[in-house]
């Protein structure tokens, strides 16, 4: 297709939700389940909306508990219908165990996660402990900065998902307030566009049909789990690839996705010092980098857009390159190596066989949805210089905006 | 999917089908009423249809890799599961052919659960299933009173005062199980009134089982069925009086065998010459006796047992469903409009 994009395209002033729950009928998902909690449920609303104005074919389940969302659309999902759902904070929590026999499963199940703090105490507000949980049992995991860039990573989502060489789930999170209340422009894509970009979901000879009379997921135990367990990995392992190629077919297609598939680099050029997160954090991080930029000095930010799988090979070219990083985490792991957040634990784990070790500090900040703001990203620059300057980390972990 | 299979009644043991969906490859114990259940179960729906089974002995015992009892397709689902498995089937399907992705024609979709799996753990999503009344399955819970697979725990399906590894007879406390068994298709029947087929059942009955089955997937929409199935293992018999102790249970009372259609109930079998005063109830203590699991009762065990089961044939408003009684002066509705 050959088309201008210029005219294929509209643009739509709309938030993160409202841009996920229009590329779930854009992409003609086929069942959707809901269930109530603040602040994923908005995508829900819109997607009812849309769904009673005619604009969204689907079977549309309001189900009884979070945990019987995701074991519904896993089930209609090993039919061969695509599906889509999703939560926040412990309502992801109530799913747990739907989300992890969803891997095992191999079932292509995408999810929007609402990222927010966990119970106790109640807090509606922003964290990433919610979606990060499932890092380890199969669910691939994209965090997106902006509602363009939630809806492009809704597509991305089923195209990678639902690719036979994969067939693993996939989360996308949405920065709770920040991401799923404010409202961006969007560039809403034509859909010849979109039906040029996502195949169909075919589950082939894993369908589960009267005409395919297969029995899925007998009992296992030490005979077959580890090679059952070896051949998810090796999905994992695959979805690398094919991410690759969805970004490159994104970029041809619809002309947007940034040069790498994994990480975004912010002004790195003969930066000194970075600083790396996730999600909306991007937006005073760039802010900061620009203003910090005037001053003169080099510095740099590095957003992580896939967690899962994780970017380790993008992060050891990218890194090597500073006199030394910090990461900042929207999240905690209490007991961890030097007390480090989870992003923190895994980027200096990526590091570890680097040619060139960059010294690496932790930053705990933005936890319960507070704001990061200018002054405290200046603080943590301010901290990542010291140990350029001195080659010296007196502190593996900082706390950023706590009280006293 | 708005259609579902026509499934004419059988009529008699001789005019069930010979095909069998549900064969070797399972590794159930000894005279397992629940593997009877099974077999009887897809032995009525037929080759078109979709088996989801929750974890429980039905799940473990049955199918382990590399080999399965299912002729007809099966999956797995989690504990409390069913509910959420029959609805998330039943719209897959339903979408694929609405949109043209899949051919349309009537798909039976069974979703079975054990006591644990459904009247524990599974309740809420069974409840939720039965109100989604645009999707055609049956969830079947297969009752034999105790979490039997993980090592025959009590749960809210195991009778007053039993024996399991949970609630075990010890020096100071011989009963230990103080909570009566969850009266479950009644509540499934009274909590969601849209639904078309709710029953009991019996594999010691199995043609009534059958049709019973063939009843609640013809009708459409959501339905649920409640099985009483002797264990062996969980009851401590000698497998052989399998299907005697599931007639004992009946005859005895403490099971009633009855289906709801459309709201219409009616009591089957011994249970509905019992009602009409035909039969007389046996002791529960003929019932008792035979199990190990009920050896540590004494007398007045037993008594507080029978009291308890002459109580739902005799106060209940409707006898072993209802266990309310009306206010004096408190009319059924048809009565009122009498007036």
């Amino acid at each position: 297709m050959t088309t201008s994009l210029k005219v294929l395209e509209r643009e739509e002033l709309i938030s993160g939700s409202e841009a996920i729950a229009i590329a779930c009928a854009m992409a003609d998902v086929d069942v959707i389940t809901a269930y109530p909690i603040r602040p994923y449920d908005t995508v829900m609303q819109f997607v009812s909306k849309l769904i009673a104005d005619g604009t969204l074919q689907c079977e549309y389940i309001i189900a009884e508990s979070e945990h019987s969302q995701f074991e519904i659309v896993k089930h209609a999902s090993a039919v061969g219908a695509r599906v889509f759902s999703g939560s926040s904070g412990v309502g992801w929590f109530y799913a747990f165990e739907a989300l992890a026999v969803t891997c095992g499963l191999r079932l292509p199940v995408v999810a929007m996660v609402g990222n927010r703090a966990l119970d106790d105490p109640g807090a509606f507000g922003c964290e990433h402990n919610d979606a990060l949980a499932v890092r380890d049992l199969g669910w691939m995991l994209r965090w997106v900065d902006t509602a363009q860039e939630a809806m492009d990573a809704a597509f991305t989502a089923w195209r990678v998902a639902e690719d036979p060489r994969v067939y693993l789930p996939c989360a996308i999170s949405t920065d709770g307030a920040f991401l799923t209340h404010s409202q961006q422009i969007v560039q809403v894509p034509d859909q010849r566009l979109v039906d040029e970009y996502l195949p169909a979901y075919d589950r082939g000879d894993f369908v589960l049909h009267p005409d395919n009379p297969i029995t899925i997921a007998p009992q296992v135990n030490e005979d077959w789990l580890m090679e059952i367990r070896r051949q998810t990995d090796a999905a994992m392992r695959r979805a690398r690839d094919v991410i690759i190629e969805a970004h490159d077919e994104l970029k041809r297609i619809f002309g947007r996705g940034g040069d790498d598939p994994f990480i975004e680099e912010y002004m790195t050029e003969y930066a000194d010092v970075v600083l790396i997160g996730m999600g909306s954090l991007s937006l005073p991080l760039k802010v900061t980098v620009r203003r910090l930029r005037e001053q003169g000095r080099k510095v740099g930010f590095v957003r992580i857009k896939w967690f899962r799988p994780f970017p380790d090979i993008e992060i050891r070219a990218a890194l090597s390159k500073f006199k030394a990083v910090g990461i900042i985490d929207r999240d905690y792991s209490l007991g961890s190596p030097d007390n480090g957040g989870v992003l923190y634990t895994e980027v200096r784990s990526s590091m570890y066989d680097a040619d060139t070790r960059v010294p690496i500090v932790g930053f705990i900040a933005g936890l319960g949805g507070r704001e990061v703001t200018v002054p405290s990203v200046i603080e943590m620059f301010d901290e990542v210089q010291k140990v350029a300057d001195t080659g010296n980390i007196e502190q593996h972990l900082i706390w950023i905006g706590l009280r006293d | 999917m708005t259609t579902t299979n026509t499934l004419p009644l059988i009529k008699g043991v001789k005019n069930a089908p010979l095909e069998e969906y549900f064969t070797s490859g399972h590794r159930t114990c000894q005279g397992c009423e629940s593997a009877l259940v099974m077999k009887l179960m897809v032995k009525a729906a037929g080759p078109r249809t979709i088996v989801l089974g929750s974890t429980g002995c039905m799940y473990v015992a049955n199918t382990t890799y590399y080999s399965t009892p299912w002729v007809v397709p099966w999956m797995h689902t989690q504990l409390g599961s069913s509910g959420s498995a029959a609805t998330g089937t039943a719209a897959g399907l339903k979408a694929l052919m609405r949109k043209g992705k899949i051919k349309d024609e009537p798909i039976n979709v069974i979703s079975f659960c054990g006591d644990g799996g459904g009247i524990d753990m599974g309740l809420s999503a069974i409840s939720a299933s039965l109100t989604h009344m645009e999707y055609n399955h049956l969830v079947l819970c297969y009752d034999n009173e105790s979490y039997a697979n993980t090592d025959i725990q009590a749960s809210g399906g195991s009778p007053w005062g039993v024996n399991t590894t949970f609630t075990p007879p010890g020096k100071l406390h011989r009963i230990m199980n103080k909570r009566w068994k969850k009266n479950m298709a009644a509540m499934m029947a009274v909590g969601h009134p849209g639904v078309r087929y709710i029953a009991t059942g019996c594999g010691s009955y199995a043609v009534d089982l059958m049709n019973k089955i063939r009843k609640a997937l013809e009708l459409g929409g959501p339905s649920f069925i409640h099985t009483y199935d002797p264990c062996p293992k969980g009851w401590d018999y000698d497998p052989m009086y399998s299907h005697e102790l599931g007639m004992l249970g009946v005859e005895t009372g403490i099971w009633v065998q009855y289906e709801i259609i459309d709201g219409e109930l009616s009591l089957n079998g011994p249970s509905r010459m019992i009602e009409r005063g035909r039969r007389k109830r046996k002791p529960v203590y003929d019932f008792l006796k035979r199990q190990g699991r009920y050896a540590h009762f004494n007398d007045e065990d037993v008594d507080y047992y029978q009291a308890k089961v002459d109580e739902m044939w005799e106060k209940w408003w409707l006898p072993g469903i209802l266990p309310i009684r009306p206010e004096e002066g408190l009319q059924p509705t048809h009565n009122l409009k009498n007036e």
